[in-house]
Parts: structure tokens; sequence; C-alpha cells
């Protein structure tokens, strides 16, 4: 994937850091842990992320990992999925979860919600066909319930009706009985999601810190 | 014209009241006349016989409940005059209003010849203060407090102690170059009046910023400041008072000082959390005893409170502590009713404690010895604004570093005006001994002169500052179940994020945090099925029951159709399934209304059982078994209602589902034509009702009697499966059937319908006239 040394080149930080905004000590260690996760390979594959064993208990860990192997999340036109990345694809996706910068215009913020949104956006949509059907929905609701067993599944089902019929409401209005809401759009999925500060939510706090960043190694 | 009504009242009340006012001062001069009486009624009796006295006066005896609850009427009366006049009350806040009234009473009982009475330190400390600190605890949103916990901290901890130094050292300078009557006063009393009159005032803040409706950032920060300041300012308090009796304080006193804060803080709060879990764990086995559930959460808050006091710790944060612990489990356990009285008689205890405390702060104004000193008065106001806002600004400039979402000056400013001082820094003047503290009058003039400014002054000029700023304010949106799901979404995601970076951080810990709760907490605390209920499904349950209610409360939707407009219902969002081939005949006009005829006879015969009167528990409330079975027989309706939609395309008024022992024995709210009309959805106005679980015993007995068709699940599970619905018109069914049935159920029904003679016969009580 990508052209990349077994030596951190400075030359390839810098243009990594210019396009995702890192600082250069954050892509170091970012560096280590992607060689540590693909045991110092070149390229990361699903395996590799599967190992991790605090993944485990997390009830959406596929479509995390699937999230990394998205090419929709690696440039704007991308379609499809890659079965290995390269370190570029991994800090391109690591850059979503950075906090804005302290002082910018509004359509920056809104730029940078946008693509966070959309992120979170293509997560749901696993078809890419751009809108986040019912059955799509069903099946984030039924992940993220996925260990209350039965119970989980029964729920799912209508909380995943409700919340349809909810997005429904507020991005239409008023329906007539034989009009059909085909799923949600990226325009409604942002309407919904108005109230929770995107921005400034969806970040990992380490990620920002230009000092020596706290970085645990443990064996894969 | 209520106004003036209200006034005579009013007036009536405080001349009745005021010759008996006066805790321990007052006299009576009734009972005095009674006493001579008496001695001569006894040296009489061996002579003539009195006549039996018909009407006596006897007030001795009830003295003390009567002056309390006279001075607790004219409280509550006062509240109550306030909003009669709403141009008043809109630009002044309660709390002034309420220390206005407090001079007036006290000055008239002065006029009267009287000693007003004095807010007493031990009534404070232990009647007034503790309602109003466990409703803001109970009531706490943790979510905000703990994501701003670090700077929260910071304010009130340094804040507090900068705050405590600055107006004690200053203030010590300016009584040493004042020279005569102020050079008296030593270092060690200054620094403890800057204790004192350093720590922000819960009471004030909780008074004043919740007429404001500020974004919950800033309320939750200045509150959060207040409560947390407690633990400070009794540290302080107690190492000056100590040591101002020796004169001096060493370098290990310092360190004890500091080793005393950690143990007053963190002792209380173990303190707190202990009772908090002891009452989670109570309340786990109240589902016999309903009625006495909230005295269960009082009455563990206070000893929390008490038991904190004994050991001088902070009982603030102790209270907080046993409020905020034993919430979500509480909440998970008690009835619905249970819950609903918690929070009214918080809020009520609360706004009564409140009202009081501030009358009482004018009364003891007018009261008090008052030592007037110009120079110290000012010097103190100055250097108590001069410090906060210092403190603010140079406190935000290092906590910006470590925040994503910075405090910009506006925040700064507001953070600082909302630095309130009120009736706690007050008592604990009250409390100092004249003997060790000479000057205790001066600091009592000094403190009231800069509580009357903090409250009048900036309680009054917040509000029209605000707008002014244009500071955000409070959002009041419902919490959407799409926000619910991506908040848990995000959650779950950035842990992940979290693990694959290989970084434990903050949201690693708090996903440990939470599966430790959900496997092992929980299941101690929490009774029954509840303990492994998902907290998205908590969540739902919990927005379903709170539109159910809203529909019962609205008349069970024949008000409906008239104020909301249709909106989305399942058949836009479902996928078109292809048209079924009509195996089954259609319908024919006459047989559906025949149908639904009987159906409709059949609810019109609705019984209700009545429970046995027994003093210990509620007699049923309609409304709360009511809308168990509006559930049920909405969930039933709208089975029916699909399949007989499916057969005939389109149905406008659905029959009603077919015999159910509940639904023969439900109380209709409403005409059960108007049952099938388009019922609530999101546009409703909303009740904002917090609710607890909804599986009560009653609950599980009605699910026990439906016998519902084709579902073997365990009855709590089917309590569960029971609250699972959106009330949306037509919904699709629940795990009930399968599509496959889809077909054949409908047929039966119907025929099972027609053949149906009327309610199941099992019914032994009366009938119940159809209610509305």
């Amino acid at each position: 994937m990508g052209s990349f040394q077994s030596l951190p080149d400075d030359h390839q930080y810098r243009t990594l850091s210019l396009k995702t905004g890192f600082s250069l000590e954050q892509i170091a260690i970012l560096h280590n842990r992607f060689k540590q996760l693909s045991q110092n390979e070149e390229t990361l594959r699903r395996d590799d992320l599967k190992t991790i064993q605090d993944l485990e208990s997390n009830p959406i860990r596929y479509q995390i990992i699937e999230a990394f192997f998205d090419r929709r999340n690696f440039q704007k036109d991308g379609v499809g999925s890659v079965e290995e990345i390269g370190f570029e694809e991994f800090l391109t996706v690591m850059s979503y979860f950075r906090a804005p910068a302290h002082h910018i215009t509004e359509e920056q913020r809104e730029e940078i919600r946008r693509a966070k949104l959309r992120f979170l956006f293509n997560m749901h949509d696993t078809d890419n066909d751009g809108t986040i059907t019912l059955e799509e929905y069903r099946h984030v609701v039924e992940e993220l319930l996925s260990r209350s067993g039965a119970l989980g599944r029964e729920t799912a089902k209508g909380i995943a009706d409700a919340a349809m019929l909810e997005v429904a409401s507020i991005s239409v209005g008023p329906m007539a009985p034989d009009e059909f809401y085909e799923g949600i759009t990226f325009e409604h999925f942002l309407k919904i999601l108005k109230g929770i500060e995107i921005e400034t939510r969806m970040h990992i706090r380490f990620l920002n810190m230009d000092t020596a960043v706290f970085c645990k190694q443990h064996s894969v | 014209m209520e106004l003036k009504m209200f006034l005579l009242v009013l007036g009536l009340l405080v001349g009745t009241g005021s010759p008996d006012m006066g805790s321990s001062q007052g006299k009576c001069s009734e009972s005095l006349v009674q006493g001579p009486q008496t001695q001569e009624n006894r040296t009489h009796t061996t002579h003539s016989k009195k006549p039996f006295p018909v009407l006596s006066f006897g007030y001795d005896y009830v003295r003390l409940p009567f002056e309390i609850s006279l001075w607790v009427l004219l409280a509550s009366l006062m509240k109550l005059g306030f909003h009669l006049m709403p141009r008043l009350s809109s630009i002044v806040p309660e709390s002034c209003l309420l220390i206005v009234v407090g001079l007036l009473v006290g000055g008239l009982i002065k006029l009267v010849g009287e000693a007003p009475p004095v807010l007493e330190s031990n009534i404070f400390f232990l009647y007034l203060l503790p309602p109003i600190i466990l409703d803001a605890g109970y009531f706490l949103p943790i979510r905000q407090f703990t994501e701003n916990l670090g700077t929260i901290l910071m304010f009130a901890v340094v804040g507090t102690l900068w705050n405590a130094f600055f107006v004690g050292g200053l203030l010590y300078g300016v009584c040493q170059l004042e020279g005569h009557r102020l050079v008296t006063v030593d270092l060690l009393s200054c620094l403890l009046f800057g204790s004192i009159i350093s720590a922000v005032d819960p009471v004030a803040v909780l008074a004043v910023f919740e007429e404001i409706h500020i974004n919950e950032l800033l309320h939750i920060l200045v509150f959060g400041e207040s409560l947390l300041n407690d633990a400070v300012t009794v540290v302080l308090y107690h190492l000056f008072e100590e040591f101002s009796s020796v004169g001096t304080i060493t370098v290990t006193d310092v360190l004890l000082g500091i080793v005393c804060f950690l143990v007053v803080s963190l002792g209380g709060i173990v303190v707190g959390a202990i009772y908090g879990i002891l009452a989670a764990f109570t309340s786990r086995f109240t589902s016999h005893t309903r009625v006495i559930e909230p005295l269960f959460v009082f009455l563990y808050s206070y000893m929390a409170y008490l038991s904190a006091e004994v050991f001088h710790l902070s009982g603030i944060m102790a209270l907080i502590a046993c409020g905020a612990v034993m919430r979500p489990y509480v909440e998970a356990n008690i009835s619905h009713k249970s819950h609903t009285t918690i929070k009214y008689f918080l809020k009520m205890w609360s706004s009564v404690s409140d009202t009081l405390i501030f009358i009482f702060l004018g009364v003891s104004t007018v009261a008090g010895p008052h030592e007037w000193n110009w120079i110290f008065v000012v010097a103190t106001l100055i250097f108590c604004l001069v410090a906060r806002v210092l403190g603010v600004v140079g406190l935000t400039f290092v906590i910006n570093k470590f925040r994503i979402v910075k405090l910009t000056s506006k925040d700064q400013f507001i953070i600082a005006y909302g630095g309130l001082r009120g009736a706690i820094a007050f008592s604990l003047v009250y409390l100092l001994n004249t003997d060790h503290f000479p000057k205790r009058n001066m600091f009592l003039t000094a403190i009231i002169t800069v509580i009357f400014f903090t409250v009048f002054v900036q309680g009054m000029t917040i509000r029209p500052l605000v707008d002014l700023l244009a500071v955000k304010k409070k959002q009041e949106t419902k919490r959407s179940i799409n926000e619910e799901i991506h908040t848990q979404f995000l959650d779950h995601l950035l842990t992940g994020i979290e693990d694959i970076c290989g970084h434990y951080g903050h949201h690693h810990w708090k996903d440990k945090l939470n599966r430790f709760n959900k496997k092992y907490v929980k299941k101690c605390l929490i009774a029954g099925e509840r303990s492994k209920e998902p907290q998205l499904i908590a969540f739902y349950h919990k927005m379903e029951m709170k539109q159910a209610i809203e529909l019962v409360e609205s008349g069970g939707g024949s008000k409906l159709p008239s104020a909301m407009p249709s909106t989305v219902s399942m058949q836009n969002i479902q996928p078109k399934k292809p048209p079924q081939d009509r195996a089954l005949p259609q319908l024919s006009k006459a047989r559906e209304e025949e149908i639904r005829k009987i159906l409709r006879t059949n609810l019109q015969r609705t019984r209700q059982r009545l429970r046995s009167y027994n003093r210990h528990t509620l007699i049923a409330d309609p409304y709360e078994d009511g809308w168990n079975e509006i559930l049920i027989k909405r969930k039933k309706m709208k089975e029916l209602e699909k399949k007989i939609s499916q057969m005939n395309n389109y149905l406008t008024v659905p029959a009603p589902p077919p015999d159910s022992p509940t639904i023969a024995r439900a109380r209709l709210a409403s005409d059960p034509q108007a049952w099938g009309l388009k019922s609530a959805t999101e546009s409703i106005p909303s009740i904002k009702v917090d609710l607890a679980s909804p599986q009560s015993p009653e609950s599980v007995n009605i699910v026990d009697e439906i016998g519902m068709k084709g579902s073997q699940p365990k009855v709590s599970e089917e309590g569960g499966g029971l609250t699972m619905k959106v009330p949306s018109p037509t919904k699709p069914r629940k795990d009930q059937t399968t599509d496959e049935d889809n077909d054949k159920e409908p047929q039966q029904r119907l025929m099972r319908c027609l053949s149906d003679p009327g309610p199941a016969a099992e019914e032994e009580d009366e009938d119940e006239p159809f209610l509305h």
C-alpha cells in the first residue's frame, strides 16, 4: 500500500504530518504501535486487529475493524474495502479522532464536523448506497445490544424502528400513508445528530497532546 | 384583587404570629398570666368548687410546633405571593424578595418590642441545609459532573484557598494599617474570616442560577464548585479556630491541615457512598412495601449527613455522594409512584428550606448584634470581589491548557459573577465564640453586607447580563432515542480506538467501570430482571413510559386528533411487502362493522378489580393500572389492526382486540372508538416526569392473566416485552408471531371474536361504570 521504508524517514513523516495534522512525535508513536500490531510487517490485516484482547469485549468491534479497511475513509470518493492497509491509511483513519484546534473559523469547524459524521455514517451504511436503511439501522442496534442475549435481540428491532420513525418525523415531517421513507441520508443524519457536539466529543485525548504521550505498549 | 386579599391574610398572620415569635428569647405573656391563676386555683379548691372550664387556653403545650408551622406557612405564602406578581418576579430574583420580607418581618417584630429570632446555626445545619443539598445531589447530572470534574475541583479547592488567603491576608494588612480600632484583630482571626467568606454558597447559587437557565456547562461548574468547596471550608474553619486560641501555626500544622483536608473530603465521600449502597441494597427488597420506599431514600441520606457531621467530615459531600451513588440502583428498583414521591418531596422540602433560610437571613439582619466599621466592611467587599475575579481568571488560564472545550472569557465572567455568598457563611460566623473572637459582631456585619451585596446586586443583574452577553442558554431538548443510540455507539467506538492505539485512556477506564458495574454491582443491588437490562433498553422503556403516560393524561386519544398532525407511521418506513395473494376471503363491510360493534361492547363492560383497603397500601391508582393495560391493549389492537389492514389495504378505524381478561377488566380512559386514531408521537407536549421501572408487582399480576398467545418467555421478561412499544399508530408486531402466521392468525382471530359472546366469564366483581 504505502511506499514505506522500515526506518522512520523524516520526509515521510513530514508529509504525513501535513496530511493528517498529527505532530511528528505522535506519528512516531503511532508508527510504533502500527509495527507492533502488524508484527513488523508493512501492512496491517484484519486479523492483526482482531488479536487485540481489549477489543474482545467491545460490542461493535467488527464495525470498528471494518472502518479501518474501508476505502471511503481514506479519500473522498473511495469505494469498497481493502484487505490490508499501510501506515498512511492507518494514520488517516486515526486523524478522524483528533479534536479541532482551538482557534478555527466556523466553516472549518463545520467541515470537521461533517468529516467526523461522515466517518460515523460510513460505519453504518455498509452497502454504500448513501442511505442507512431500516435493515442497516436494525443491525447497528442489534450489535450494540449484542451482549444482552435474547432480550437484546427482540428489543433491538423495536428500538431501531422507533429511532427510524423519529428520524423520519424530524427530517421529513408528516408523511402520507403511501409515501415511503427510503432511509437516513447523510443530510438527515447531520440533522438528527445536531445536538451532540461531535467535533469535540469524538476525539481521543492523547492524540492531541504534543508532549510525550502515554502509550501503553503491551503484547498483542 | 387576589393580591389585596393575600396581603390582608399575610398581615393577620404576622400580627398573630409576632407576639408568639422568638425561639428562646420570646416571652409569652398569656402563659405568664396563666401561671399565677392556676396557683390561685389550687389554693381555692379546698374552699370552693370552680365551675368546669368549658374553654381554656393552653398555648405552652403546642407552642413549639405552632411557631414552626407558622413560620413555614409564612414562608410558603410568601412564595405564593411572589408568583402572583409576575412582573416583579421577573426582575427581582426570589431570594432578594425573601430577604426583604425577612427584613420587614424582623422590623415588625422589633417594633412590637419582642426580640426577633436569629437563624440558629444548629437549626440551619441540621434541618434547613440537608434537604437542599440532597435535592441537588440526587438530581446531579452525573455525566456532565464527571466530565468537568477536574475543572470543578480546581475551582473548588485551589480557588477557595486562594480566596481565603487573599482576603484574609489583605484584611489583616488593612487592619494593621488602620490603627486604633482594628489593630486588635490578629492574623488568625482575619484568616478565619477570610476562609468563611470565601466559600461560594450552594443555596444562593441554586436560587439564582435556577431562574436564569444558563447552559449546563456553566451551571455545573459554578454549582459543583459551591458543593465541593465545603470540604475546604470545613478544614480551614476548624484549623484556624483551633489555633486562634493558641496563636501560632507551625509547618506541621499546615501539613496536618492538608492531611485533614484529604480525610475530610474523602471520608465524607466514603461515608456517603456506604450509605448509598445500603440504600440501594434495601430498595432491592421493597417490592412488597412500596409505600415506604421514599422514606428509605430520605433516611439513609440524612443518616449519611449526620454520620459525617459526627466525625467533622464534610456532610455536604457525604450527602452528594450518597444521592449520586444510590440513584441509578434505587430508580431501577422502586415503583414509578415512589419515584414521583421522592422527586416531589425533595423539591418541596428544598423549596421550603430555601425560602426559610432567606427569610431568616433577613430577620437575623434586623436582630443580630451589629458593629459597623466602614473601613472593614468596605475593604472586605472589595477584596472579595477582586479575589474572585483574579482567582477565576488565573485558574481558567491554567485549566484551559487541559480542556478540550475551552472556557471563553464570557464563561469566565459568568463564573466569577456567579460566586454568591449566602447563609452558610453567616451561620459559620454566628458559631464563633465571642471570647476568642471579640470582633465577632463586626465580622457578622461584614458578612451580612457581603451576602446582601452578592445576592441583591449580583443576583439581580446577572439575568440582564446573561442576556446582554448572549450567553448560551439551556437547551430544552428532549433526549431522543437516536441521540442515545449514537452516544452509546460513540462511547464504544472511542473505547475501541483507544484499545487499538494501545492507550489506556479515559474511555477505557470508563468502559471497565461500566462493565464491572454491570457484572457485579448491578446484580447485587437491583432486584430481578432489571439487573441485566442494558442501558439502551432501559432508556427506551423510559421513553415509552413517558409517552404512554402522556397518552393517558391527555385523555387517551380523544383529544389528540385535532391537536396532532398526522406524522410518520410504520408503513412509511417499512419496505413495502409484495401484495399478498388474497387467500382469505375479503371481509365485507357489514361483517367488519359487526366485528367492531361486538368488540366495542366488550370493552364497555369494563371491570376494575378493587383491592381491599389497607392503610399500608395505596389505593390502586387508575392511571398506574390503566396505562399498563392500555399498553397491552394497544399492542393487541395494533396486531389485529395490522392483520385486518393487510386484508383491506388501509384501515382507519381499527377494531379493538378480541377477548382478553385484562381488556375486559381494563378501564378505558375514553371512548373506544378513539383508540384507533393516530396517537402519541413526539409532538405531544411532554410531561417532564422522570420514570423508574415500569415493573411493579401490579404489572406482573396483569401479565399473568393475559395469557398472551404464542409467548413463552418468563413473566418478568414479558413485563419487559409489554412496555417495549413506541406509541406510534401502527406498529409492527413484537416477538409474538412470525410472518408466516400472519395470514392464518387474523382469520382465526376474527372467527373467534365473531363467535365470542362477551368478556371472559370468570369475572366475579361487579361492573364498573365506564369511566372517562
